[in-house]
């Protein structure tokens, strides 16, 4: 188990390091757009460059914010 | 086109790597001892071969829209991790990554480290140092070479780029005797993250059912978006820093050396600014 856990560990931190933000962005835009593609029809290609220039945004802003 | 852009992403992404992977096995070989060093290289180089041979058809077997969905999502997400880490740097708010600093640090501890022998290597310590060391940095090469070369259906195109890039590194390595401290790190990480950024979206989007406006010529218009997105943001942290420093506020984040200090602001030259000296301990990224 402890050896799962590090092998988890290992792989998060080596594909989406220290901010998870911009992950959940990508895969949720991504969600969302096969979703308009094959259900809605919409060739929604924009959604995802704009998803990643927010993600980038927000994890940007969420690392440079200081806490009062 | 798409195999020359290819190629040179790759290969600048495996030089910024092999520049890492340099300062641990100088440190690991002019600190102990070179025939353990390149034992500890070689049998890395061995495990990434593997790898590469083994992960490579492997994944063509899986269908296409499936692969570009997964494998573009992956390199969407390191790619914005590493654009997310060069912008910091770029404006003060982490620390860039010192080669010299780090080449030290490696140093230190390789010199307080025990001799010993073990199944037939003759230091363990400089063996595991160099192992490791460019075995964690050729994971990110082969997770490129893989990722791109895949998706453009020319692995091999990918894995001489990334050879290219290795011998290059070396080659300087070799002729300095000493770590690449003046390597522009950040603003070659700042590209590539740039370039696996659009990538990754582009094939992504493409797996995820999309029909780009002109194709693959939609790629002209999205890398270029992508770089002034991530060029407004460096530009917009930098002036936000610089206002907090002009006022005096002491709520200004980042590194403290780096705020207000013209070198370490940001812009291009500032992204390729070598060997800066950051006023907390550099972490490895």
């Amino acid at each position: 188990m402890k050896w799962l856990r590090s092998f988890w560990d290992f792989w998060y931190d080596f594909v989406v390091g220290d901010d998870w933000r911009g992950a959940v962005t990508i895969v949720t835009a991504l969600i969302v757009t096969a979703l308009l593609v094959h259900v809605a029809h919409v060739n929604a290609w924009w959604l995802l460059p704009l998803s990643v220039f927010a993600g980038l945004g927000w994890s940007l802003r969420r690392a440079t914010t200081t806490r009062p | 086109m798409n195999e020359l852009v290819l190629a040179l992403t790759v290969f600048v992404a495996c030089a910024v790597e092999a520049v890492e992977a340099l300062t641990i096995v100088l440190a690991a070989g002019l600190t102990r001892e070179w025939r353990s060093t390149f034992q500890g290289m070689a049998a890395a180089l061995v495990v990434l071969a593997i790898v590469v041979a083994a992960l490579g058809p492997a994944l063509t077997l899986i269908p296409i829209s499936a692969l570009r969905l997964v494998i573009g999502a992956l390199l969407a997400i390191f790619g914005l991790m590493w654009l997310r880490k060069a912008i910091l740097r770029a404006t003060g708010h982490k620390a860039l990554h010192d080669e010299a600093s780090a080449y030290l640090r490696e140093v230190e501890a390789a010199k307080a480290a025990e001799r010993r022998s073990r199944r037939g290597v003759n230091d363990w310590y400089a063996f595991t140092l160099a192992f490791k060391g460019v075995l964690l940095e050729g994971l990110e090469v082969v997770f490129i070479v893989l990722t791109f070369g895949i998706n453009q259906g020319s692995i091999w195109i990918a894995v001489i780029g990334a050879a290219a890039a290795v011998i290059v590194i070396a080659g300087v390595g070799i002729a300095a005797r000493a770590p690449l401290a003046r390597v522009p790190e950040n603003a070659m990480k700042f590209s590539v993250g740039i370039m696996l950024t659009s990538f990754g979206t582009f094939w992504g989007a493409e797996g995820a059912g999309v029909h780009w406006p002109g194709s693959d010529a939609s790629l002209l218009g999205l890398i270029p978006a992508v770089a002034l997105v991530a060029l407004g943001y460096t530009a917009l942290l930098r002036h936000g820093s610089a206002g907090l420093a002009a006022v005096g506020d002491p709520a200004a984040v980042g590194d403290p050396a780096a705020v207000g200090d013209p070198a370490a602001m940001g812009g291009p030259a500032a992204m390729g600014e070598p060997a800066v000296e950051p006023a907390q301990p550099s972490r490895k990224p």
